[in-house]
């Protein structure tokens, strides 16, 4: 079994590259694509394409069903949930504890300010 | 580059900000996400020194982390690098640059936690996340409404 923080390792590497971004981005607007239709508005060849699928792949970011001749991609949204997830834990140990500083640096000013009087 | 950018203005002189930040005493008053205790604070604010804190939440779990100061200018910006001890949240070394500016009433801060699970995708592209990210969260909204 591939380990939380490996997980997480390949979503973002998949993620970094702006072909594999928008291959992405074309899937969220349909139910599945062929692989020729992915390749499409690429200038790449099908086997530059078929590569960036298969790191997708590994990240478990997309499926594909073969049917026939033909190959089905989808979407699979998990892995960018957990990577999201894993920011926002993030977002929030920062944004209590800025909330917390200011208070402290508040309270500071203020006792510095009586002193002064 | 995954980034995180968070901004605050706060009702004090940014030399009282910058001191908060950045001395052991400071640390020890308000270091941790919640009313848990700050176990351990250490600090060496000057370019090349290190610092230390622990924390401990009211779910009773302890956390450390610790790196080096990479820039100090009181009172206007500190940059150091961040690192988890143990690593089970994110085992690679990331940078916390914050930077303070006088405002009527107090000071503005800006935090930005950058390099964050960075380490493997560095050597990659140099390509900005912050476009990844919104990508995500579209996707993701999208996939919520569906």
């Amino acid at each position: 079994m591939v380990n939380y923080q490996e997980r997480l390792d390949r979503t973002f590497m998949a993620l970094v590259d702006p072909t594999r971004r928008a291959i992405l981005a074309q899937l969220e607007r349909g139910d599945g694509a062929s692989i020729s239709e992915l390749a499409k508005p690429f200038t790449i060849r099908l086997p530059a394409v078929m590569k960036h699928l298969d790191v997708l792949a590994d990240a478990g970011l997309v499926t594909r069903s073969k049917s026939g001749r033909t190959v089905t991609v989808r979407l699979r949204p998990q892995p960018m949930r957990e990577a999201m997830e894993w920011l926002r834990r993030y977002e929030r140990f920062w944004s209590s504890n800025l909330d917390r500083l200011a208070a402290y640096a508040e309270s500071k000013e203020a006792a510095a300010r009586r002193k002064s009087r | 580059m995954t980034s995180l950018t968070l901004v605050r203005r706060i009702k004090a002189r940014p030399q009282v900000v910058f001191d908060a930040l950045t001395t052991a005493e400071g640390i020890a008053q308000w270091w941790g996400p919640d009313a848990g205790p700050v176990l351990v604070a250490e600090a060496d604010p000057r370019v090349g020194g290190r610092y230390r804190v622990r924390f401990r939440m009211l779910d009773a779990t302890e956390h450390e982390s610790s790196g080096e100061f990479l820039e100090i200018v009181r009172p206007e910006r500190v940059v150091m690098t961040w690192r988890w001890k143990g690593g089970v949240e994110d085992p690679g070394e990331s940078r916390v640059e914050i930077t303070l500016k006088a405002v009527s009433g107090g000071t503005e801060l800006t935090f930005i936690h950058s390099q964050l699970h960075d380490e493997e995708t560095r050597r990659g592209h140099e390509e900005g996340w912050t476009g990844a990210l919104d990508k995500l969260e579209a996707h993701l909204a999208a996939v919520t409404a569906a």
